[in-house]
């Protein structure tokens, strides 16, 4: 699976410009329905540009999306959401006025509610927030405000927020940033559970080991184009790679 | 407490309130109290686009004025040659609707602004209707328009009295319309809104919609305060109408009370309101603008939360009622409505 056909994302041909500066070009990709993607490239190389085409933050000039089957142009954010497109964002965004509990409340009022099979009562609400806080490890903090989180329980809400979504596809950017060892191998083992649950999950990561632990494919873009595509070990003996993050 | 509860709470303190002016025996009291009332409206309703959602409105002016002119249009077309005289319950309502409508408008116009540019965007509105009622005889244009209070009305007595009544019954409306919205999915999706609208999106929030929702709501609100205006005043004028105390004190009473919660435009209404009159029977009302100054520097560098701000820092909790905190009412439905 290396570029376009049947699957659950489907990026084609698509091209993001900044005025002069073309961030992506030509782009396209497939997403096969359980797949667990690692994304890379050197800093620069338009991997939040694309995520923010993909989820509909940012508007692509050329090319199309498609989730689902559904084409996903003209789709405001909150309506890719809907379809079950769920992201966490690089530098974590909590809600800071909002408890831990709220936090998670939100997308279950706004995303889960929309689907007519998924209406919850208040205490059915209540419940999800507490089970999903319990499974990222901050059920105690429930009631606490995110400014007293750390980072990597920051970095926890912040999926455990996409997460209650309900999500058919995840993609977690730069979810490990700044973690030790072990907070890295936390959050790992939360994708690994998230994806044996069903979903589909997009890693976009800095940190190699991590990425070829976790991935089953690796795409890698440098400069706005896709160099590689691929089983993480082929693309890593790639040798446009190796030069894209080692030089001449 | 359960918004009925609640409504009925704040009716039983009205009701007090009321009797208690009566009972004073002047009625200039009624006179004083209709614009502190006419401020908690304001205030209130600024509150739910501003302090709720993080949208500074600096026209509210502007909606409090059409609420005015459309009393003043009606008055003109139907009431002057003593052909009906339309309730002002009715009048209020055509009000808020006119100032719903263009709220809805402006904000479907300007809402995809953000920031500075929504706040300059509200100010050029404000700019623009006292352009079009400067220059529209109509309504009296600049010269301005005289509207004949009457004198008595059965069963309450002076007519001051039943404008106060029905000012403030407004009043307990907009402040249990922002108690509802504020522990309502709606109010969560305000939050997300002020917090943080790019993550709100990816959480699902139709921040847009939410945003027109707020719009409507407060222009609709400020054009229900504004539309006995012209009855309390007896002469409207463009200048005075569309004057910088509306715009000013509708966002300084919820900053010195606190935007975050519903308490914290009352508050900041009552308090400001209350000094604002007192300093016009005492010093001169040209002091009032002084006085809002003052305070919201004041509070700007000792609790830019507010009174509610200060009040939940000394008591180290959060009373669940009275300060910004979110639940969804027991009664509200889980989904969408």
């Amino acid at each position: 699976m290396t570029g376009s056909g049947d699957g659950l994302l489907q990026v084609e041909n698509l091209g993001k410009r900044f005025g002069g500066f073309v961030a992506l070009e030509n782009i396209s990709l497939s997403v096969a329905a359980g797949e667990r993607l690692g994304l890379i490239g050197p800093n620069g190389s338009g991997k939040s540009t694309l995520v923010n085409c993909i989820c509909g933050t940012l508007r692509n000039e050329f090319g199309n999306v498609r989730f689902g089957g559904q084409k996903l142009d003209g789709l405001d954010a909150h309506e890719r959401t809907h379809l079950g497109l769920a992201r966490s964002f690089q530098l974590p965004r909590p809600f800071v006025s909002l408890s831990l509990a709220d936090n998670i409340r939100i997308p279950l009022l706004y995303t889960v509610a929309m689907r007519p099979d998924r209406r919850h009562t208040p205490h059915e609400v209540e419940e999800r927030c507490v089970a999903l806080l319990d499974e990222v490890g901050l059920g105690d903090k429930a009631r606490r405000l995110p400014r007293d989180l750390t980072q990597v329980e920051m970095r926890k809400l912040e999926l455990a927020r996409a997460m209650a979504s309900e999500p058919k596809l995840l993609i977690a950017d730069e979810a490990m940033a700044g973690l030790t060892h072990s907070e890295i191998e936390d959050i790992l083992a939360l994708l690994v559970r998230l994806n044996e649950q069903g979903v589909t999950v997009i890693l976009i990561e800095h940190i190699m080991s991590a990425v070829m632990s976790f991935s089953r494919r690796l795409v890698v873009l440098v400069s706005g184009r896709k160099i590689a595509d691929g089983a993480p070990n082929d693309v890593m003996r790639d040798p446009e790679v190796e030069r894209a993050y080692l030089g001449q | 407490m359960r918004t009925p509860t609640f409504l009925l709470v704040c009716l039983a303190i009205g009701a007090a309130v009321f009797a208690a002016s009566l009972a004073l025996g002047n009625d200039y009291i009624f006179f004083a109290g209709y614009v502190v009332m006419q401020y908690v409206v304001l205030s209130t309703a600024w509150n739910i686009l501003g302090g709720y959602c993080g949208y500074v409105n600096f026209g509210s002016a502007a909606f409090f004025a059409l609420g005015a002119y459309s009393t003043v249009a009606i008055y003109k077309l139907i009431t002057e040659n003593d052909f009906y005289r339309m309730p002002m319950p009715v009048l209020m309502l055509i009000g808020g609707a006119v100032s719903g409508v263009v709220g809805l408008g402006m904000g479907y116009l300007t809402l995809r602004l953000r920031g500075a540019f929504f706040a300059i965007a509200t100010l050029a509105l404000a700019v623009v209707l006292q352009t079009l009622v400067v220059n529209w005889d109509f309504v009296g244009g600049s010269r301005g328009a005289y509207i004949i209070r009457p004198e008595q009305i059965e069963p309450i007595g002076n007519y001051i009295r039943y404008l106060f009544l029905i000012m403030m019954l407004l009043a307990v409306a907009a402040v249990t319309i922002a108690r509802m919205i504020e522990h309502s999915r709606l109010g969560y999706g305000f939050a997300t809104i002020r917090d943080d609208e790019l993550a709100a999106e990816a959480s699902g929030v139709p921040t847009l919609r939410l945003k027109l929702i707020a719009t409507t709501i407060s222009g609709a609100l400020m054009g229900m305060a504004g539309a006995p205006f012209p009855y309390y005043i007896g002469y409207l004028q463009p200048a005075s109408t569309f004057g910088l105390d509306y715009a000013v004190n509708s966002i300084a009473m919820p900053l010195i009370g606190g935007t975050t919660s519903w308490v914290g435009p009352l508050i900041g209404a009552v308090l400001l309101g209350s000094l604002q009159q007192i300093a016009t029977v005492t010093i001169s009302s040209a002091v009032n603008l002084l006085i809002v100054g003052c305070l919201l520097v004041i509070f700007v560098i000792i609790a830019p939360n507010g009174i509610v701000g200060l009040i939940h820092t000394y008591l180290q909790h959060k009373p669940e009622d009275f300060v910004g905190r979110h639940h969804v009412d027991a009664d509200a439905p889980g989904r969408v409505p």
